[in-house]
C-alpha cells in the first residue's frame, strides 16, 4: 500500500530509514511483531536489611501472539490482567522476566536501551491517560516535537514545520503549537499524544486504553480518527481495551487476556459469535446492547467471586475458581491455547471444556470433587 | 521492635565509618606532605622533636590506608577512635579525651535545656495559632516567628547579654541574670539553671520559629480530617479533641523535622557557647583553631557526630511510638 | 536554622485553575499561553509584603553597590582608621550622629562606611551560595530519584553523612586546616552542607513525577536517562527549587555572617557584617559603644528579615494554595 506517501506528498522521497530497523518496508499481511511465550514478573521484596523477593507478582505468564502488518489486534480484560503490562514488555519498558518479542524480522527483546532506540521510530504508544501523558510544564509544540529531537531528525524551523503538519493530520489547529496542555480539552489532549505518537510514521502503533478516560461523546471521535489514520498512513494497531464493544468496532482480531495468559484469540466474528471459552461468553454477555427487549432476553453470566491475586494465580486453568464449567481436569491442568471443536486455525481458546454454541454456560454449576477442592482453597489461602 | 533497632544501629554505624572516612580525608590527606600534618596536630608551639615524633607516632610516612586504620584502631604507641582514644593535645600537653569529659557536660546540659524549650514554645504557639487561624493571636505569633526565623543566633545572644545584663545590671541594679560562666548541675542545680537561662532563650527562640510555623500547618492539615470531625460531632470538648486526637497525629513532622535538627542544634550550641563563654564542645573547638590545634578539633567533630547519630535513632524511635503506622521491621 | 517543609503540596499545577479552551473557534485571534511563570509573577506583584520587601532588597543592593559613595561622601575610607577624631578622651570610640553617622568601631573606623561594603560580602555570599547549593541539590535530588538503585543509595547515604555531621562544627574544622576564610572557601563550605535538603526535596518529588504517564511516554520514545531528568522531570521541579532558592539566600547569609563571627570566615579587614559583630563583643565593647554592636545587627536582621518575605511571597505565588509561611 503505498497511502503513506499520497498522505504527505511534501515528505522527502528518501526519507532516512533507521538504522536498526529492516530496509525493505513491511508489506501487508507480513508478520510484523511476534510474541513468544512472553513472562513478566514483578518480584515481591521483603522490607527487611537484606530485601530478599519474597514473591512475584505474574502480571504476564506466557503469552505468545502474532501481530500483522497493517491489521488491527485487539487485547481486551479486565483490569489487572496484564494486558497493559505486555504492552510495556513489547515497547520494552519493561525488561522481559522470559520469552522474545521480535519487531520487523529482529529479536529486540534483550537490547540495550541504545540498541533499542532505533527500533522506537517505528513502535509507539498512545497513551490511557490525556492528562497524564502529556507533560504539564512543557508547550505542546516542544512536546508533539520530541520525536524529532530524541531521534535527532530535525530541529529548528524545520522541526516546527514537521510538528505543525502532525498537529493538523490529528486536527489540532498548529496555531496552538505554543500553548500548554492544561489549554486543551481532555479529547484534544489525546489529540495531541497521537500526534506525538504517529509524528515520526511508525509501523506499529499500540494504543493503551487510548478512549477509556475520555467522555462517551468523545470517545467515537477519537476512535474515527485513529481508524482514518491507519488507512492513510497504513499503521498496525494493538489496540488494547477492557470492554469489548470498542474493541469490537476497530479489530479485525482479538486477544482475551485473563490473569497474564492469553484466554482466546480469533478474528473478530470468532470472538463475537462463536466464543469458546467462558470467560470470553461472560464478557460478551456483560456489553450492553442497545435493544431493551433483546437485553432482557439474554442471559447474563455472573462470575462468582473476585480476580485471584496475581501474586500466587490457582493452579492448572487459571479460570477455574470463577468458571461455571470448572471440572477436576481444569484444577490440575493447564489448557493449551489451540483451536477447539474444529474452529480454523485462526481461532485458538484455552479450554478443556470449550462452549458450544448455543450452549448458555449461565445455567452450569461447577463439578469439582471434594480432594481438588481442598487444593484450590489451600492456594487462595495462601494468597 | 528489636530488628528495628538493630537495623537502625547498623545504618549510624555505616554512617559514623562515613563520617571518619570524611574526617580523614579531610585532615591526613595534604598535598604538601606529612611534615605539614604532623604541624597540624602539634599545634602552634610545637618544636622540630615534636613533630617528628608526631610523623612516627602517627605513621604519616605510611601508605594511606595504614594510616586508616591507624586512624581507626591505633598503634603500639596509642590507641586509635575505636579503643576511645582520640590523641593528645600537644599545645596544652593533656589527652583530648579529658577536654572533651570537661566541655561536653556543658554543651549536653545547654542543648538539653534549650531543645526542650525550643519544643514547648514551637508547639505551644503553632497550636494557638492552628486552633484560631486568622486570629490577633495567630497573627501575633506568625509575626514574632518570622522575626526570629530571621534573627542569626549570636545577634539574639548579644542583644540579650547586652540588655538583660548589660543594661539592667548596670542602669537599673538589677543583678537579675549572671553574664556567664558555668556552674555544675551535681553542685547547684538552681545556680546551674539560673546562669544557663539566657543561653537557653537564645538557643532555643531562634529555632523555634520554625517550629511555630511547622505546628501551625500541620496542626492545620490535622484538624481538618475526617476523624477530628467524627471526634467533635461525638461531643468530645474542644481542648480534648485538640489535644487527644490532634496533637498526636500533628506530632509526627515535629518529630521528624526535630531529627533533622539535631545536627542544627549542636551548631547552633557552637555559636552560643561564643557568646555566652560557656566552654563547652563548641568553645573548644574555637579555641583549638587559634591553637591549631587539630587534635581537639577532631576530636569535638567525631564526638559531636556521634551525638548526631545516636540523637537520630532516639528521634526515630519516639517516631514510631507516636505513629503506629510506622512499622517496626 | 532550618527552612520548613518546602516540600509542601506534592506538586504545583499552576495552570490547572484556568478552564481549558474548548475545541477552538476557528478565529485567527492569537492566545499566547499564559505561562506558570507569568501567572507566578503577577501573583507576586499583587502582593503588598513582596512588594516591600523587594523594594528593601533593592536598597540594600543599592547601598551595596553605591559603598564607594558612601565612602566619598563622609569621606572615611573602609579600612581608614581615625585615630584622633574616632576616639573619644577617654579612648572609647566616637558615638553616632556626628562625625560618624552611625558612629565609630574600636580602630576609629566609620561604622556607616564598613557597613555598606559589608553588604557586599552578605548578598554575594547570600545569592552565590544559594545559586551553588540548588544547583548541586537539584542535580544530586534529580540522579538519587530518577535513577534509583546504586546511585540512590550512594547519594542517601551521603545525605546521612553531612546532616549527621554539625556543619558549624565542621566549617570550623575546615578552615582549620584550610587556614582561614575566603569568600570562596565560605561559599563552597555552605553549599557542601546546604544541598543535602535540595537534594531531598527534590527526590522526593522525582519519585512522585517519574510514575507518571508522560515519562513513560517519553521512555517509549527513546529519550536518554539524562534527557528525562532534565528536559521531562526538571521543568516540574524548578517551581520548588526557586522557592527553596529564594529562602535559601537569608540562611546562607546568616550562616556566612556566624562563620564570620566565629573566626572562620571572612578573615579582616575586609568589612563584614558578622566580623564588625564579633568585634563589638572582644573585651565587652559593645558595653561602651552600643552602636558598633546594634547598628551591624539591625542591618544583618532586616536583610534577612526582607528576603525571608519575600521568599515566603516567592513560594505563595508559585503554590497558592500552600499555607503561607509568614503572615
Amino acid at each position: 500500500m503505498s497511502a503513506r506517501h499520497a498522505a504527505t506528498p511534501d515528505e522527502p522521497a528518501a526519507a532516512p530509514e533507521p538504522q536498526g530497523g529492516s530496509a525493505s518496508p513491511a508489506k501487508s499481511g507480513d508478520v510484523l511483531l511476534r510474541v513468544t511465550d512472553v513472562v513478566k514478573h514483578f518480584p515481591v521484596r521483603s522490607s527487611s536489611l537484606f530485601r530478599r523477593a519474597v514473591g512475584a507478582v505474574h502480571a504476564v505468564d506466557g503469552v505468545s501472539l502474532e501481530v500483522r502488518s497493517g491489521e488491527t489486534l485487539g487485547l481486551v480484560g479486565e483490569t489487572g490482567c496484564g494486558k497493559s503490562t505486555l504492552a510495556r514488555c513489547i515497547t520494552r519498558l519493561y525488561d522481559l522476566t522470559s520469552g522474545t518479542v521480535e519487531f520487523d524480522g529482529a529479536d529486540v527483546s534483550k537490547l540495550s536501551a541504545s540498541k533499542m532506540r532505533p527500533f522506537r521510530r517505528d513502535m509507539q504508544m498512545i497513551f490511557q491517560d490525556p492528562y497524564g501523558s502529556l507533560n504539564p510544564r512543557r508547550r505542546v509544540g516542544s512536546i508533539i516535537g520530541d520525536p524529532f529531537a530524541i531521534h535527532r531528525i530535525a530541529d529548528g524551523q524545520e522541526r516546527k514545520r514537521r510538528v505543525q503538519e502532525a498537529m493538523e493530520l490529528v486536527g489540532l489547529n498548529p496555531e496552538h503549537y505554543n500553548r500548554f496542555p492544561a489549554e486543551f480539552s481532555g479529547g484534544q489532549r489525546q489529540r495531541i499524544g497521537i500526534a506525538r505518537a504517529l509524528a515520526l510514521r511508525p509501523k506499529l502503533v499500540i494504543c493503551d486504553e487510548p478512549v477509556s478516560a475520555l467522555d462517551v461523546s468523545i470517545q467515537a471521535q477519537v476512535i474515527n480518527l485513529l481508524s482514518d489514520l491507519q488507512r492513510e498512513l497504513n499503521l498496525t494497531y494493538i489496540f488494547i481495551a477492557h470492554d469489548l464493544s470498542v474493541v469490537r468496532h476497530v479489530s479485525d482480531r482479538v486477544a482475551v487476556m485473563y490473569l497474564g495468559k492469553v484466554a482466546e484469540i480469533g478474528t473478530g466474528e470468532d470472538i463475537y459469535e462463536t466464543a469458546r471459552h467462558p470467560y470470553t461468553n461472560a464478557l460478551l454477555s456483560a456489553v450492553p446492547v442497545p435493544d431493551p427487549r433483546q437485553m432482557a432476553q439474554r442471559s447474563r453470566i455472573v462470575l462468582a467471586g473476585d480476580v485471584p491475586s496475581p501474586l500466587n494465580p490457582p493452579s492448572g486453568c487459571r479460570f477455574h475458581p470463577r468458571c461455571p464449567k470448572a471440572r477436576d481436569l481444569c484444577v490440575t491442568d493447564d489448557p493449551e491455547l489451540v483451536p477447539r471443536l474444529g474452529d480454523t486455525e485462526v481461532h485458538s481458546a484455552a479450554c478443556h471444556f470449550p462452549v458450544e454454541v448455543g450452549e448458555d454456560i449461565s445455567l452450569s454449576t461447577p463439578q469439582i470433587s471434594e480432594a481438588e477442592r481442598v487444593i484450590e482453597e489451600g492456594l487462595i489461602g495462601n494468597a | 521492635m528489636a530488628r528495628f533497632l538493630v537495623r537502625r544501629i547498623l545504618q549510624g554505624v555505616l554512617v559514623m565509618w562515613l563520617v571518619t572516612i570524611a574526617a580523614f580525608g579531610l585532615f591526613f590527606i595534604d598535598p604538601n606532605g606529612p611534615d605539614d600534618i604532623a604541624r597540624r596536630i602539634g599545634g602552634k608551639a610545637a618544636t622540630p622533636q615534636l613533630l617528628h615524633r608526631i610523623i612516627e607516632n602517627y605513621g604519616l610516612r605510611q601508605p594511606l590506608y595504614k594510616q586508616y586504620w591507624h586512624f581507626l584502631y591505633g598503634t603500639p604507641h596509642r590507641a586509635g577512635l575505636l579503643r576511645g582514644g582520640l590523641g593528645t593535645d600537644y599545645y596544652f600537653q593533656i589527652p583530648v579525651t579529658h577536654i572533651l569529659r570537661d566541655a561536653a557536660p556543658i554543651t549536653f546540659s545547654l542543648a538539653l535545656g534549650a531543645s526542650i524549650l525550643w519544643l514547648l514554645i514551637g508547639l505551644a504557639s503553632g497550636i494557638l495559632s492552628a486552633v484560631r487561624p486568622r486570629s490577633f493571636l495567630d497573627r501575633f505569633f506568625t509575626t514574632i516567628a518570622l522575626f526570629f526565623y530571621s534573627m542569626p543566633t549570636f545577634v539574639l545572644g548579644l542583644l540579650l547579654l547586652l540588655v538583660f545584663y548589660f543594661e539592667f545590671t548596670t542602669k537599673l541594679h538589677l543583678a537579675w541574670f549572671p553574664a556567664a560562666g558555668y556552674v555544675d548541675f551535681t553542685k547547684n542545680p538552681l545556680q546551674w539553671a539560673h546562669h544557663l537561662i539566657l543561653p537557653w532563650i537564645t538557643l532555643a527562640v531562634v529555632s523555634a520559629a520554625a517550629y511555630t510555623r511547622l505546628a501551625r500547618s500541620s496542626m492545620l492539615d490535622v484538624l481538618g480530617e475526617d476523624y477530628i470531625r467524627t471526634a467533635r460531632a461525638k461531643g468530645l470538648s474542644e481542648r480534648r479533641v485538640v489535644l487527644r486526637h490532634g496533637l498526636r497525629a500533628a506530632l509526627t513532622p515535629i518529630v521528624t523535622q526535630f531529627g533533622i535538627d539535631v545536627a542544627v542544634l549542636i551548631g547552633g550550641a557552637v555559636v552560643t557557647e561564643q557568646v555566652f563563654s560557656l566552654q563547652g564542645l563548641g568553645y573548644n573547638a574555637v579555641q583549638a583553631i587559634q591553637n591549631q590545634d587539630l587534635p581537639v578539633i577532631l576530636g569535638i567533630v567525631i564526638v559531636a557526630s556521634l551525638a548526631v547519630v545516636v540523637a537520630n535513632i532516639v528521634v526515630d524511635i519516639i517516631y514510631a511510638v507516636l505513629d503506629p503506622r510506622v512499622r517496626l521491621t | 536554622m532550618t527552612i520548613g517543609n518546602v516540600g509542601g503540596a506534592a506538586e504545583l499545577d499552576l495552570v490547572s485553575g484556568l478552564p481549558p479552551v474548548e475545541e477552538a473557534p476557528e478565529a485567527a485571534k492569537v492566545i499566547q499561553g499564559r505561562g506558570p511563570w507569568r501567572l507566578a509573577f503577577e501573583r507576586l506583584r499583587r502582593d503588598r509584603a513582596s512588594v516591600i520587601s523587594a523594594v528593601v532588597i533593592l536598597l540594600i543592593i543599592i547601598c551595596a553597590a553605591a559603598a564607594p559613595v558612601f565612602a566619598t561622601i563622609t569621606g572615611h575610607g573602609v579600612n581608614q582608621q581615625f585615630r584622633l577624631i574616632g576616639e573619644q578622651s577617654n579612648g572609647f570610640p566616637t558615638g553616632p550622629f556626628g562625625k560618624f553617622p552611625l558612629g565609630a568601631d574600636d580602630q576609629g573606623r566609620d561604622v556607616l562606611v564598613r557597613l555598606a561594603y559589608g553588604a557586599r560580602v552578605s548578598l554575594l555570599v547570600g545569592v552565590v551560595t544559594s545559586a551553588l547549593t540548588v544547583a548541586i541539590g537539584a542535580v544530586m535530588g534529580l540522579m538519587a530519584g530518577y535513577l534509583g538503585r546504586t546511585v540512590d543509595s550512594i547519594i542517601g547515604r551521603i545525605i546521612d553523612v553531612t546532616l549527621s555531621i554539625p556543619f558549624l562544627l565542621f566549617a570550623v574544622a575546615l578552615a582549620s586546616v584550610e587556614g582561614g576564610g575566603s569568600v570562596t572557601l565560605v561559599v563552597i563550605v555552605l553549599a557542601l552542607f546546604g544541598w543535602s535538603s535540595v537534594a531531598r526535596i527534590v527526590r522526593g518529588q522525582v519519585l512522585s513525577i517519574k510514575e507518571r504517564e508522560y515519562i513513560e511516554a517519553a521512555r517509549s520514545l527513546g529519550a536518554g536517562s539524562w534527557r528525562i531528568m532534565f528536559i521531562d522531570i526538571f521543568p516540574n521541579v524548578i517551581a520548588q527549587v526557586i522557592v527553596y532558592a529564594s529562602l535559601l539566600i537569608p540562611l546562607s547569609i546568616v550562616s556566612e555572617a556566624t562563620l564570620s563571627y566565629l573566626g572562620v570566615g571572612v578573615q579582616p579587614p575586609t568589612a563584614d557584617w558578622g566580623a564588625m559583630i564579633s568585634a563589638a563583643q572582644q573585651g565587652g565593647l559593645y558595653q561602651v559603644a552600643w552602636w558598633y554592636l546594634v547598628f551591624p545587627s539591625l542591618a544583618l536582621l532586616i536583610t534577612t528579615l526582607a528576603f525571608n518575605i519575600f521568599g515566603d511571597g516567592v513560594r505563595d505565588a508559585f503554590d497558592p494554595r500552600a499555607d503561607r509561611l509568614f503572615v
